[in-house]
């Protein structure tokens, strides 16, 4: 490892490598640090398809998909280490990072001009989200029985309980009953499915596992290993009802709740966060608070499509450039993104026209036949459908960021 | 006459989850309804006659980086066949090296299909 890089890309899945690659691809002076003793991150792990049906035009497995992007990164003989985990970025000046690395060989400093920080996203754990009882062996996140059975080959258990019914928790579902486990329920907290409806049909109903929505696994018992969980209906403030208790026989806990983006190494350098999306507040460069970091991916709002994490990296890797190359991002004229009517939230939060820029934006509630609108610019798209387990991707060409004042509203309307 | 049987059904081949209605006069299709496009339609005539999956799954690998090679089967097989499938895939072992694409068991169960390779191993 030299000591000082143009940049220095934190995290090896699809948002990382992206980035490293457009960066090479600019002729930027490049360092990739992944923790994990391989790169790739979660499609590693993911042997299902629905992968890439964006950027490559074809529906690829996570582990397919992800090749592709580690071959080219390769070829193009990037300077790169993995088990090479960074502990924190701290900002010394406009132009230098210092990155504190723990290696095999020992702790490392690097400095870079700019950080692309692409780390991804933690799991939710149990505390987070109302699940008393017993720590007991046999409760895992989704990522972690995932990586145990698909990547080293081990069952985490034979009788399992789900919960979380987002798209994680239905092909986990249908991962462990084709494996010979027994997938005894899955449990929603919300009235309707978390996740895609064809998934719901081809992960459950495919194979008669019972989806239990309005419900919340409440507590876990067990005295060496998981021996039950207790399942509670929940009301319309999604509080447990008293009296409704139910007991599912269990071994195995999977935890599929949700993720929030991995902050820890960057917070100490100071970045603005939003409460919103759990990740950094950025610009149309995916720029965060703190000059010269960037940010994309998992780490920046959760997505659902790797595809638009690797655009997110790509653009970041866009955004490092620009600050190389003029020594920082020009003071320019940023446009706040104000969320309206059912936008829970949406990134990037300050909008320059002088860039066209993608925004990722999801929903409070799903609803039909809508219009997303952003008033000050005169700018209507039609929906089909809009719900919250769906990103919405939408581009704002720089001429029309131009014609706003100093904002721009994002809402979510009726189709009149 | 024969007795005329109605499916509901969601197609599966896209986010956006159409839901299709098919009507069957025994073994003939007399119509297919509430899809947006032709996939749908084809997805949902598929579904009635005979329906098909994609298989996943991991086999373990002798001297490899990990010790499984995640597999697919390169094109959907019949649904009823895919316990099977992945009993058969329990007994199968590979060994290192394993390249992407690489297939594994040729025309498994004679579907026509071939379960191939989908990581490096
Ligand atoms: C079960 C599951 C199913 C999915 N299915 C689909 C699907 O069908 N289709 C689809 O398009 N998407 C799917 N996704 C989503 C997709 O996998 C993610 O959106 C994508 O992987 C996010 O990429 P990322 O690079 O931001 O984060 P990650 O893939 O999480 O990569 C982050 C990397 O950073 C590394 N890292 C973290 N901290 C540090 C540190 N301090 N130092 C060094 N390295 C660090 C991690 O080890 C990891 O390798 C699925 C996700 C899951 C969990
Ligand atoms: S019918 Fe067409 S549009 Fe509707 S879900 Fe199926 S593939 Fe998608």
């Amino acid at each position: 490892m030299r000591s000082e890089y143009d940049v220095v890309v934190i995290g090896g899945g699809p948002a990382g490598l992206a980035a490293a690659i457009k960066a090479k691809e600019l002729g930027m002076d490049v360092l990739l640090l992944e923790r994990r003793e391989y790169l790739g991150g979660i499609p590693v792990q993911c042997v299902h398809p629905g992968f890439g049906l964006h950027y490559f035009g074809e529906d690829l497995t996570g582990t397919e998909f992800i090749h592709r992007f580690i071959e080219k990164f390769r070829g193009m003989g990037i300077e790169h280490y993995t088990n090479a985990h960074v502990l924190n970025v701290v900002s010394r000046s406009y132009w230098h990072k210092v990155l504190t690395v723990v290696t095999e060989e020992g702790l490392f400093e690097v400095r870079a001009k700019t950080v692309i920080y692409a780390a991804g996203a933690r799991e939710r754990h149990a505390f987070e989200i109302g699940i008393t009882g017993h720590r007991v062996a046999g409760i895992y996140t989704a990522g972690e029985a995932q990586t145990m059975m698909d990547v080293y080959g081990v069952m985490p258990g034979k009788e399992i309980v789900i919960v979380g019914s987002g798209d994680v928790g239905l092909i986990m579902a249908r991962r462990f009953t084709l494996e010979g486990a027994h997938v005894k329920a899955v449990v929603e907290l919300m009235p309707y499915p978390g996740g895609l409806t064809r998934n719901v049909v081809q992960c459950l109903e495919d194979f008669g596992i019972p989806l239990y929505l309005s419900h919340a696994v409440t507590r876990v018992e067990g005295n060496k290993r998981v021996e039950r969980v207790i399942v509670t209906r929940v009301d319309e403030n999604l509080k447990p009802v008293p009296g409704t208790e139910e007991v599912i026989e269990c071994d195995t806990v999977i935890l599929a709740a949700g993720l929030v983006p991995y902050l820890k190494v960057i917070e100490k350098a100071g970045v603005e966060i939003d409460p919103a999306t759990g990740g950094p507040v950025v610009n149309s460069y995916l720029e965060t608070s703190v000059p010269g970091i960037f940010v994309a991916g998992n780490a920046l709002v959760i997505n659902d499509l790797v595809d638009y994490v690797v655009e997110q990296g790509e653009e970041a890797a866009r955004g490092a450039y620009e600050f190389v190359k003029n020594g920082g991002l020009p003071s320019l004229r940023w446009r706040k993104l104000v969320k309206g009517r059912n936008v829970r939230l949406a990134v990037p939060h300050y909008l320059s026209d002088t860039r066209d820029t993608i925004v990722y934006a999801r929903v409070k509630k799903p609803e039909e036949n809508v219009v997303l609108r952003f008033p000050e610019i005169g700018k209507e798209v039609r929906l089909p459908f809009v719900k919250p387990s769906e990103m919405v991707r939408v581009k704002l060409r720089k001429e029309e960021i131009a014609r706003a004042g100093g904002r721009i509203t994002m809402e979510v309307v009726g189709d009149e | 006459m024969s007795e005329v049987k109605r499916f509901k059904l969601t197609c599966i081949v896209c986010p956006l989850g159409c839901e299709i209605e098919v009507e069957m006069e025994g073994d003939r299709i007399t119509s297919v309804r509430g899809y947006t496009c032709p996939r749908g339609k084809g997805y949902a005539v598929q579904e009635v006659t005979e329906p098909k999956r994609t298989v996943m799954s991991v086999v373990p690998v002798k001297g490899g980086k990990f010790p499984t090679v995640a597999v697919k089967s390169d094109k959907p097989v019949p649904k009823e066949l895919v316990p099977r499938i992945m009993r058969l895939l329990a007994d199968v072992e590979v060994e290192a090296p394993v390249h992407v694409g690489q297939v594994i068991v040729e025309n498994v169960l004679g579907t026509g299909a071939n379960i191939v390779a989908t990581r490096e191993a």
